[in-house]
């Protein structure tokens, strides 16, 4: 084939540079997702608690990168056993080093590796949602490293190590409906558990402040998503360039179909059609399209985003009825969406989009078989990630608390916790003395 | 001397200004507040959830005048502050005791 001529070097070794090109750019992308999501959230807090909620989620990136480079890669895909990997890869010092199962790539190892480092990065960020306005910083770094250690990887390599059980099962995970849209829906809400309501919840107003943030972080979203689905492709050679090109437009037209469902929902039941809807929609839908996106055709995207859209818009209204403070709807967005996806596989993956798919869904003309699989995989998701998360949370509680004290929840988590508020706003108190306008020069410690 | 506030809508401000220009009025204070009267403020969406939203912002402006203008300037006032719709505002009179320009020293009428 003509690649091969073209990529010799790689080719000495297996790989293709177009695939590696594609699935390093897509980690870069994905990366991306992550300050995304830290406007996307921090639009959606109050003023006096902005910077604490893009900390978190830089945070993440701090905790993600380390964590998976040490430890989290090996125990997700070295070989292990069928519920856990094990040390083979620890610290990633053998760049040659074959991943058990993944010999056949188009990419080398490591590249895989950076690849999956970023969705690890962008899981533990989504949990901060659920937790918004209320979580001290240190306790969330002591999470974050043991959470990825001890649920996120392992869950990795039940879906996506070829050693894994669920993978052995034969349930579909395309890009991280499972591993990271589930996951991170049912350990935020585990962890608002844990953590308790605001104080204020349900009597005072907790609107976000700054919706044009909320929209830019959506749309960054959008656009690192397409290396979130796209990239899991994994190459451009061969049959795989259809199936990049196939995850590419689903992730453009499914989320597109959610926007719609969810504005429709909104203009039908609250009589506006809102631009955090508009965000909220589109990024149900783009967790939605996830787990199907290399599995089933762009018509069937465009269903299973406009249900998601209708469906994650209804679905708002759970954390009253149950009373768990799931601060920016991290179990509506990516809980249900993530549900919804893992299970539409079982209804619209099909054998002619990927030759994967060995039991095509319900809907093309295949059988309940593969929508079983799928629903024994998101039970026993949800199961060990909200246990495994609830258990953690307490462990962590009795090391150190995990709550900020009640001035500081009232003031500001941004002042107290880092030091700096976000934004300088016009204080009409301080012309009482004309000299008060003037910039005051910063004073240094002696 | 009276003083005549008037609390109207924000962007009924320019036509209020021009209006009491042509009245040949020369100062007034200009504040941004907000408050509320019988409409109530409005509702906000987030995520499904409703928030009353109260207090309105709002353009105070203050006018310092004699006994003879003051009836005219709130005349003036209500005419360009209208738009017929509810939250147009309110305009009220008070007495005042004395004005003092700070410059000269000047007080009562002279200084207005």
């Amino acid at each position: 084939m003509l690649t091969s001529v073209l990529a010799a070097p790689a080719e000495e070794a297996g790989f293709d540079t177009g695939s590696i090109a594609w699935v390093l750019i897509s980690a870069a992308l994905v990366f991306l997702m992550t300050p995304a999501l830290a406007f996307f959230y921090g639009g959606m807090v109050r003023a006096k608690h902005v910077l604490a909620m893009l900390m978190q989620n830089f945070a993440a990136i701090m905790i993600g990168a380390v964590v998976w480079v040490v430890i989290g890669f090996s125990l997700a895909f070295g070989d292990g056993n069928a519920f856990i990997g094990n040390l083979d890869f620890f610290g990633m010092t053998d760049p040659s080093q074959a991943i058990p199962g993944l010999e056949d790539l188009a990419v080398p190892p490591l590249v895989f590796a950076a690849f999956q480092m970023t969705f690890a990065i962008i899981t533990l960020a989504l949990v901060t949602g659920a937790t918004a306005d209320r979580w001290r910083f240190g306790a969330f770094v002591l999470f974050g490293v043991l959470w990825l250690t001890v649920i996120y990887a392992p869950l990795a390599h039940w879906v996506w190590s070829p050693s894994g059980w669920i993978a052995e099962l034969g349930a579909l995970d395309f890009a991280g409906g499972t591993v990271v849209h589930i996951n991170a829906g049912v350990a935020g809400l585990a962890m608002a558990i844990v953590l308790g309501r605001r104080r204020g919840y349900g009597k005072d107003a907790m609107r976000g402040h700054s919706m044009p943030l909320v929209l830019l972080g959506a749309g960054l979203l959008w656009f690192g998503w397409f290396g979130f689905n796209a990239g899991s492709a994994l190459g451009v050679n061969d049959g795989n360039t259809q199936l990049a090109a196939i995850a590419f437009i689903n992730t453009a037209v499914a989320p597109a179909a959610a926007m719609a469902g969810w504005l429709g929902y909104e203009k039908l039941r609250h009589g506006s059609s809102t631009t955090l809807g508009a965000a909220s929609g589109a990024v149900a839908g783009l967790v939605a399209i996830t787990p199907c996106a290399g599995f089933v055709s762009p018509l069937a995207a465009i269903a299973i985003g406009l249900i998601a859209g209708v469906l994650c818009a209804a679905s708002l209204g759970l954390k009253e009825k149950v009373k768990v403070d799931d601060a920016l709807d991290v179990v509506a967005v990516h809980l249900i969406g993530g549900l919804w996806g893992s299970l539409a596989v079982g209804l619209f993956a099909t054998s002619s989009i990927n030759s994967v798919v060995t039991d095509d869904g319900l809907l093309v003309g295949g059988g309940a078989v593969l929508l079983g699989k799928q629903l024994l995989a998101v039970v026993a998701a949800m199961a060990f990630s909200f246990i495994g998360t609830f258990i953690l949370g307490k462990l962590i509680g009795f090391l150190l608390p995990h709550r900020v004290d009640t001035e500081t929840e009232i003031t500001g988590l941004d002042q107290a916790m880092h030091s700096e508020t976000a934004y300088e706003f016009g204080d009409s108190s301080r012309g009482a003395s004309g000299r008060d306008l003037l910039p005051s020069a910063p004073s240094e410690k002696e | 001397m009276k003083l005549v506030t008037a609390v109207i809508k924000p962007f009924m401000l320019g036509d209020v200004k021009e209006a009491l220009e042509s009245l040949g009025v020369s100062g007034m204070t200009i504040s941004e507040v907000s408050g509320y009267g019988r409409q109530k403020g409005h509702t906000e969406i987030y995520r499904g959830s409703e928030y009353e939203v109260d207090l309105v912002p709002k353009i105070k402006i203050e006018v310092l005048a004699d006994e003879r203008s003051a009836s005219e300037i709130v005349d003036e006032i209500v005419r360009a502050a209208g738009t017929g719709k509810i939250g147009d505002g309110k305009v009220w009179v008070s007495s005042l005791d004395t004005v003092v320009r700070v410059r000269t020293g000047e007080r009562g009428a002279d200084a207005l």
